[in-house]
C-alpha cells in the first residue's frame, strides 16, 4: 500500500480536474459527492497506510518514490517525489480525514450559494496542495503544496469576490504569505548551497538529514530562521499574523478547513519535518519558542475584545498556533503534532459551530445580537461546548492532553524557560476566559436577536451536524492518544511519531528540568532533582495549576456573561481607551497600511514621476527633438501609404533574398 | 545532424513567400487573406516541429547548418545553424505567430493585406535573426525586423502610434548602428590579426581581442541588445510601443522580438569578447535586479493594462538578464526558459488584454471590475497567465524563476537576495490587477453585457494554459535539449576567461 503513497494527493488533484472540466455539465450532487468521495479516499489510503505501518518495525516505517524528473538543471535536480513516514502519515491523516467531514458539512451550508459547483472544485484543489505539502519527499515539492494551498486560500477567502472586502482579505492573504516565502525560498537556496558546498547536492528530506553534520552553527541558525520566516507567514505568527482575522471573509466551512484545521499548521509541520536541522539551532530555537508564546498571548489579548464570533476564533487560532510553535520551538515536537492534531479537531469543529451558529441567525456574526440560543440549536450547542472546554483545557479533553504537554515541555525541556512557560499558562487562562465569554454570549442570557431573525432560528440539516458530532467525539477522545505517562499513560502518540521526531523517551528530557531554572523555587526544584518521582510530582503540580487557571477563565466568563452582565460594559466604561486599542487591534493593520503599503505607493509615484518621466524620457526627449531638428522632422511620416510601405518592404526583402541566392552564382 | 534539404532555409523563407501569395490575393476578401496566412503560419509552425524531435541532445555543435558562401572576397557567407540556446526559440516564434494571426481575426478590419504582409514578413526575420550564423547575414535580419514592427504599430496601433512607433525605431536603431561599426570594428581586427577576413560568426568566437578593445565593442553589442531587452534604464520605448501596438503586435513585440536581445548576449556580446562580459557582468546583474524591482514597483503605478504588463516584461526579462550573466548552469538554462516562459505567459496576458480591450476598446484598469460575474471562462483563463506570471509551482513561471534565483544567489548572494523580493513584489502588482479588473461589483453597465470568450478565443487560450501546464509539470524535454549547449557554452565562457588575456595594442 505504501507504495501509491501518490494516490493520496491524486485523489483530490482528480476531483478537482474532473469537477472543474466537466463540473458545468453535471449536477449539483454530483459535483459534491465526487468533491467528497475524492477526498476519502485519500483518507482511506491513509488509513490503510497506517495499518501497514503498525505491522512494520518502528525503523521501518519510512517509504519515498520519486515519480519522475520534475527540474534539473547542473547540480539541481528535483524529481517530483512523495514520502511517507510516520509524521506525514499523521498529518495526512488528520487533514484528509477533517475535509473529509468539512467538505460533507459544505453541501449543507453552501446549498444556496450561486457558486456551489467553483466552491468544491477550489475545496478540492485545496485539499490536493495541502497533501501535496505533507507528503513531498522535497523541501520543493514542500514549497510546491505550501504555495499551492496558499493559491486555494486565496482563491476561497475571495470566494464571493463580489465584495470588495472579500477580495481584498484574499489578496492580503497571498501577499503576506509571500513575504513569509521569500524567508523560505532564501531558506532553501542557503541550504541547498551550503551543502553543495560540501558536495553534497539535494533538497530531499532524508538526504538533508544524513547531510546535516555537515553544516556549522552560525549556519545553521540563519537557514533555520529564514524557514521560520515562511512558517510565520504561512501559520500567522507575529509579525505576519494579520492576514488570519481578515480571511474569516471566506466562507465559514473553508475558515475551518484551511484557516483553523489544516493549512495554518503547515509551518508547525515544516519545523517538525526539519527537527533535525532545529534541534541543532539552539538561537532559532528561542526565537521560536519566544515569537510562539508572544503571538498565544498577544492574540488572546485581542480575542478579549472581539464581538464578532468568527474573529474571536481567528485570534484564538492565532493564539493556538502560537503554542504550537512553543512546543516545537523548545523541541516537544511530537507535543506540537499532537496539539496540532487535536486543536483540527477542536478548532475545526468551533467553525463549523460557528457556522451553523451564523445558518441558524440568517447569517448574523455579532455576538452582541445572540444569546439565549442552547434549546434553540442542541447539537450546535452540545458539541460547541464540548470544543470549548477542549480548547479551554479540561481534564478529560483532548486539548487538555496536548496543551498541558506543551507547558510541561515548555517547563521542562532545555530549550524551555520559565518565562515562557508562565506566559503560556497565563493565556491558557485567558483562553478559557474569551471562549466561554463567546460561549455563554451566544447560548445563555436571553436572545438579542432582532424579531425577524428570531423566528428564523433553526437547527441546521443532518449533513451539517453530522460532522459536528463526529468531531466533537474526536476533540474528546483524540486526547487519549497522548495519554503522559504520568497520568499512567504510554503516549502512544508520541511513541508513534519518535522514528521521526525523535523523543519517545518522554522522562530523558525532562531530567534537564530544572537545570538554568534559578527562578523555580527551591522547593520546586530539589523535587524535581529528587528523582522521578518528585519530578512525577512536579508535572502533576503544574498540570493542577494550569487546570485552575482554566476554570478561574471559566468562572470569570460565568460572572460577567451569564450571573452579572452589566458587567462588561462598565469594564468598558471605566477603560474606554484601553478597550478601543484593542478592540481596534493595536491598530497594527493601520501602522502596516501606512508603512508598507502607502511607503510603496509613495516611492513608486516618485520613481515613476522623477526617474522615468523625468530623468530617462527627459535626456531621450532631448535627443529626439535634437534629432529631429538635424534631420528636418520625421514628423512628415503620415499614415496614408501603407500600401507603398508594404510594396517597398516586400520588395526589399525580395533583392535581399535575391541576393542571398543568386550572388554566390557570380 | 546532416539534413539534404535546408529545412532553416524553409522555415525562414517560406513566410515570405506566404507574403507574396497575400499580396496577389485580391483585397476586397479579407476572409481568403486571413485563411491563407492561418493555414500558411500553421504549416510554419508544423515544419519547426522537426526542429525539436529530431534535435540531437547529445551534442553542443551547430545543428542543420546550412553553408554557402555569398561573397567569398569579404567574408561574408550564408550561414545557419541552431543549438540547444536557440532551437526552443525559434519553435517559439513560429508558435506565436500563429497565435497572432487568431488574435488578429477580428481586431483588424483595416488594410487586412498589408496587415498579414507585415506579420509574415516579421516572422522571416525573427526566424532568420535567430538561425544566423554570420554577423552580416545577422545584421540583416535584425534590422529587417524593424520594418514590419514598425509598421505594425505606426499604422494599426492606437491613438499615439506615430509618436510609439518613431520612438521604437529611434531608440533600436541607435543601438543598431554602434552594433554595425562593432561588426565591422571586430571584422577588420580579427581579418588583420589572423590574416583570415570573415564575418563567420563560429570562426570569430576564436578571435583574442585586447582588453580594451574588447570592452568597446561589448559595449556596442551590449547596449544595442540592452536597448531591444530592455533593460533598465533603456526601457522608456517599451510601454508606449507596447500600449500603441495591436494586441498581436505586443504578444510578437514582448514574446519573441525582446528575446533577439537575450539571445544576443548570449550568442554574439558575451562569446565573442567573454572576459569584458565577466568584467562587466555585476554592472549587468545590478541593472538586470534594478529592473526586476524597479520595473514591479512602475507596475503597481500603472493605471493602463498595457503599460502594466509592458513594465511588468522589464521586470521579467531583468530575470532572464540576471539569469544569464550568473554565468552557471541553472542561472543559464533558468534564463532561456524563462525567455520561453515570458512568450507565453506575457504573450497570453496581452491576448487576454486584447481579448477586453476588442469588446470594450479601452485598457483603463478603472473602466473594468466585475468582470468574473459575467465573463466566467474568460477568468479562469486570465487566472492561470496571472499565475504563471506569478511564478506559482506548478506553471512554467516557477520552474525559470527559481532555477534563475538558485543561479543568481549562487553568484552573489546580495542580488539573489534583492531578486527573490521580485516575488513579492510580482505578486503584489499582478493580483491587485486581477482584482481590481475581474474582482468586485459591476460598477459600468458596458460591463454588464460583455460576452464571455467565444470559439476562437478559447482555443488561444487553451494552447496557452497547455503550454503553462506541460512547462511548468514537466520541464525535461525543454532541458534536454538545452542541456549539452548550455554545458558547453559555459566550459567555453570559462576557458576563455581563465586564459591568459592577450596584451596586445590597448
Amino acid at each position: 500500500m505504501a507504495d501509491y503513497i501518490w494516490l493520496i494527493p491524486l485523489f483530490p488533484a482528480v476531483g478537482f480536474i474532473f469537477n472543474g472540466l466537466f463540473g458545468t455539465k453535471i449536477s449539483k450532487g454530483a459535483v459534491s459527492w465526487i468533491a467528497c468521495l475524492a477526498v476519502f479516499l485519500s483518507f482511506l489510503t491513509s488509513v490503510a497506510i497506517f495499518f501497514e505501518f503498525l505491522q512494520l518495525p518502528a525503523d521501518a516505517r519510512v517509504f519515498e518514490i520519486n515519480v519522475y524528473s520534475w527540474i534539473a538543471s547542473g547540480e539541481v535536480s528535483i524529481p517530483l517525489g512523495f514520502r511517507v513516514d510516520a509524521l506525514s502519515l499523521v498529518m495526512a491523516m488528520t487533514v484528509s480525514g477533517v475535509a473529509f467531514l468539512i467538505h460533507v458539512y459544505s453541501i449543507g451550508y453552501m446549498e444556496h450559494d450561486p457558486g456551489f459547483k467553483r466552491f468544491f472544485v477550489e475545496l478540492n484543489l485545496f485539499v490536493f496542495m495541502m497533501l501535496t505539502l505533507v507528503t513531498g519527499n522535497s523541501l520543493i515539492m514542500m514549497f510546491v503544496g505550501w504555495e499551492g494551498v496558499g493559491l486555494s486560500s486565496y482563491l476561497l477567502i475571495g470566494f464571493w469576490y463580489q465584495k470588495d472586502s472579500a477580495s481584498d482579505a484574499g489578496k492580503k492573504a497571498f501577499i503576506v504569505n509571500r513575504i513569509g516565502d521569500f524567508g523560505f525560498l532564501l531558506g532553501i537556496f542557503l541550504l541547498f548551497f551550503t551543502l553543495g558546498s560540501h558536495g553534497v547536492w539535494t533538497l530531499n528530506f532524508g538526504e538533508i538529514h544524513k547531510s546535516a553534520h555537515l553544516l556549522n552553527g552560525n549556519m545553521i541558525n540563519l537557514i533555520t530562521f529564514l524557514f521560520f520566516v515562511g512558517a510565520m507567514g504561512k501559520s500567522a505568527q507575529i509579525p505576519l499574523y494579520v492576514w488570519l482575522p481578515d480571511a474569516m471573509e471566506g466562507p465559514t466551512p473553508v475558515s475551518s478547513l484551511i484557516h483553523a484545521a489544516t493549512m495554518v499548521t503547515a509551518g508547525v509541520y515544516m519545523i517538525a519535518r526539519l527537527n533535525f536541522l532545529y534541534s541543532m539551532a539552539p538561537t532559532t530555537m528561542m526565537v521560536v519558542a519566544t515569537i510562539g508564546v508572544l503571538t498565544a498571548f498577544f492574540a488572546a489579548t485581542i480575542g478579549f475584545a472581539q464581538y464578532d464570533i468568527k474573529k474571536v476564533l481567528a485570534y484564538s487560532t492565532i493564539s493556538q498556533l502560537g503554542y504550537m510553535f512553543v512546543a516545537v520551538g523548545v523541541g516537544a515536537y511530537s507535543a506540537g503534532i499532537f496539539h496540532l492534531m487535536t486543536h483540527a479537531f477542536f478548532k475545526g469543529l468551533l467553525f463549523l459551530g460557528a457556522g451553523s451558529i451564523m445558518h441558524a441567525m440568517s447569517g448574523e456574526l455579532d455576538m452582541r445580537l445572540m444569546g439565549g440560543l442552547r434549546k434553540k440549536i442542541p447539537v450546535t450547542y452540545w458539541t460547541f461546548f464540548i470544543a470549548c472546554l477542549a480548547i479551554a483545557g479540561i481534564p478529560g479533553f483532548s486539548g487538555f492532553f496536548s496543551k498541558d504537554e506543551i507547558l510541561w515541555k515548555a517547563f521542562s525541556s532545555p530549550h524551555g524557560h520559565i518565562m515562557i512557560w508562565m506566559l503560556a499558562a497565563l493565556t491558557a487562562g485567558m483562553t478559557a476566559f474569551y471562549m466561554f465569554r463567546l460561549f455563554f454570549g451566544v447560548f445563555y442570557g436571553d436572545c438579542r436577536a432582532p424579531e425577524d431573525v428570531k423566528h428564523h432560528i433553526h437547527e441546521s440539516p443532518k449533513v451539517m451536524t453530522v460532522p459536528l458530532m463526529i468531531l466533537a467525539f474526536l476533540a474528546i477522545a483524540g486526547g487519549y492518544l497522548g495519554i503522559p505517562h504520568v497520568l499512567g499513560g504510554a503516549n502512544l502518540f508520541d511513541q508513534f511519531l519518535a522514528p521521526v521526531l525523535g523523543g519517545g523517551h518522554g522522562h530523558a528530557a525532562a531530567a534537564h528540568a530544572s537545570a538554568g531554572f534559578s527562578m523555580v523555587s527551591s522547593a520546586w526544584a530539589s523535587t524535581a532533582e529528587a528523582g522521578h518521582g518528585g519530578e512525577a510530582a512536579l508535572e502533576m503540580t503544574l498540570m493542577a495549576a494550569s487546570v485552575v487557571t482554566a476554570l478561574i477563565g471559566i468562572s470569570i466568563a460565568w460572572l460577567m456573561y451569564v450571573k452579572n452582565t452589566g458587567m462588561p460594559g462598565k469594564f468598558v466604561a471605566a477603560f474606554p481607551g484601553l478597550f478601543k486599542v484593542v478592540n481596534n487591534k493595536y491598530y497594527v493593520d493601520e501602522f502596516y497600511d501606512f508603512v508598507f503599503v502607502r511607503g510603496i505607493m509613495k516611492a513608486g509615484g516618485v520613481l515613476l514621476k522623477v526617474v522615468d518621466i523625468g530623468i530617462i524620457e527627459g535626456i531621450i526627449n532631448g535627443v529626439g527633438a535634437l534629432l529631429q531638428w538635424i534631420g528636418g522632422g520625421l514628423r512628415k511620416f503620415e499614415t496614408g501609404f501603407v500600401q507603398q510601405y508594404a510594396f517597398g518592404m516586400i520588395l526589399g526583402a525580395i533583392i535581399v533574398v535575391g541576393y542571398i541566392v543568386f550572388a554566390p552564382l557570380f | 545532424m546532416n539534413m539534404t534539404y535546408p529545412l532553416l532555409s524553409v522555415l525562414i523563407f517560406l513566410p515570405l513567400a506566404g507574403a507574396i501569395a497575400v499580396m496577389l490575393l485580391p483585397r476586397n476578401n479579407p476572409s481568403l487573406i486571413k485563411g491563407l496566412t492561418l493555414v500558411w503560419t500553421i504549416v510554419e509552425f508544423a515544419l519547426s516541429l522537426p526542429l525539436f524531435f529530431s534535435f540531437d541532445e547529445t551534442t553542443a555543435a551547430m545543428q542543420f547548418t546550412e553553408s554557402v558562401s555569398w561573397f567569398p572576397e569579404l567574408g561574408i557567407s550564408y550561414n545557419l545553424g541552431i543549438d540547444g540556446l536557440s532551437m526552443l526559440l525559434v519553435v517559439l516564434s513560429t508558435f506565436l505567430t500563429v497565435i497572432c494571426v487568431l488574435a488578429s481575426w477580428e481586431a483588424i478590419k483595416d488594410k487586412v493585406k498589408e496587415y498579414f504582409i507585415s506579420f509574415l514578413v516579421l516572422e522571416t526575420a525573427l526566424v532568420g535573426a535567430l538561425c544566423a550564423l554570420d554577423m552580416v547575414l545577422f545584421y540583416i535580419f535584425w534590422e529587417l525586423m524593424l520594418v514590419p514592427m514598425y509598421l505594425l504599430i505606426g499604422v494599426w496601433g492606437g491613438p499615439r502610434r506615430i509618436y510609439a512607433a518613431i520612438k521604437f525605431f529611434l531608440y533600436t536603431m541607435a543601438g543598431s548602428v554602434l552594433m554595425l561599426l562593432a561588426i565591422m570594428a571586430l571584422y577588420f581586427h580579427y581579418g588583420a590579426q589572423t590574416g583570415s577576413y570573415t564575418f563567420s560568426l563560429l570562426e570569430l568566437y576564436k578571435a583574442n581581442l585586447p582588453m580594451g578593445m574588447q570592452y568597446w565593442l561589448f559595449a556596442a553589442f551590449a547596449l544595442s541588445f540592452a536597448i531591444k531587452v530592455p533593460m533598465f534604464p533603456f526601457h522608456t520605448w517599451l510601454p508606449d510601443a507596447h500600449t500603441e501596438a495591436p494586441t498581436a503586435g505586443s504578444v510578437i513585440l514582448a514574446g519573441v522580438m525582446l528575446k533577439m536581445g537575450t539571445y544576443g548576449f548570449m550568442r554574439f556580446a558575451v562569446p565573442l569578447f567573454p572576459q569584458a562580459a565577466l568584467a562587466a557582468a555585476p554592472l549587468i546583474s545590478t541593472l538586470a535586479v534594478i529592473g526586476i524591482v524597479y520595473g514591479a514597483v512602475m507596475c503597481i503605478m500603472q493605471s493602463d493594462l498595457k503599460r502594466l504588463i509592458a513594465y511588468s516584461s522589464v521586470s521579467h526579462l531583468g530575470y532572464v538578464m540576471l539569469g544569464l550573466f550568473a554565468f552557471n548552469m541553472q542561472g543559464l538554462e533558468g534564463g532561456i526558459y524563462q525567455m520561453l516562459n515570458h512568450g507565453v505567459s506575457t504573450g497570453g496576458l496581452f491576448l487576454a488584454v486584447g481579448m477586453i480591450y476588442e469588446r470594450r476598446h479601452t485598457r483603463m484598469i478603472s473602466e473594468f471590475g466585475g468582470l468574473a460575474s459575467v465573463m466566467p471562462k474568460f477568468t479562469v483563463f486570465f487566472l492561470i497567465i496571472t499565475l504563471s506570471s506569478i511564478a506559482l509551482p506548478g506553471t512554467n513561471g516557477f520552474v525559470g524563476e527559481f532555477l534563475i534565483l538558485m543561479g543568481a544567489f549562487r553568484n552573489n548572494v546580495t542580488i539573489g537576495v534583492i531578486a527573490t523580493s521580485g516575488v513579492v513584489l510580482g505578486a503584489v502588482y499582478m493580483l491587485w490587477m486581477f482584482q481590481r479588473v475581474m474582482y468586485g461589483e459591476i460598477k459600468k453597465e458596458e460591463n454588464r453585457k460583455l460576452k464571455d470568450i467565444n470559439a476562437r478565443e478559447t482555443v488561444i487560450f487553451v494552447l496557452i494554459a497547455f503550454f503553462i501546464f506541460f512547462m511548468g509539470l514537466y520541464s525535461q524535454p525543454f532541458f534536454k535539449k538545452m542541456d549539452v549547449s548550455a554545458a558547453n557554452y559555459l566550459q567555453f565562457i570559462h576557458a576563455r576567461t581563465e586564459a591568459p588575456v592577450s596584451v596586445k595594442v590597448q
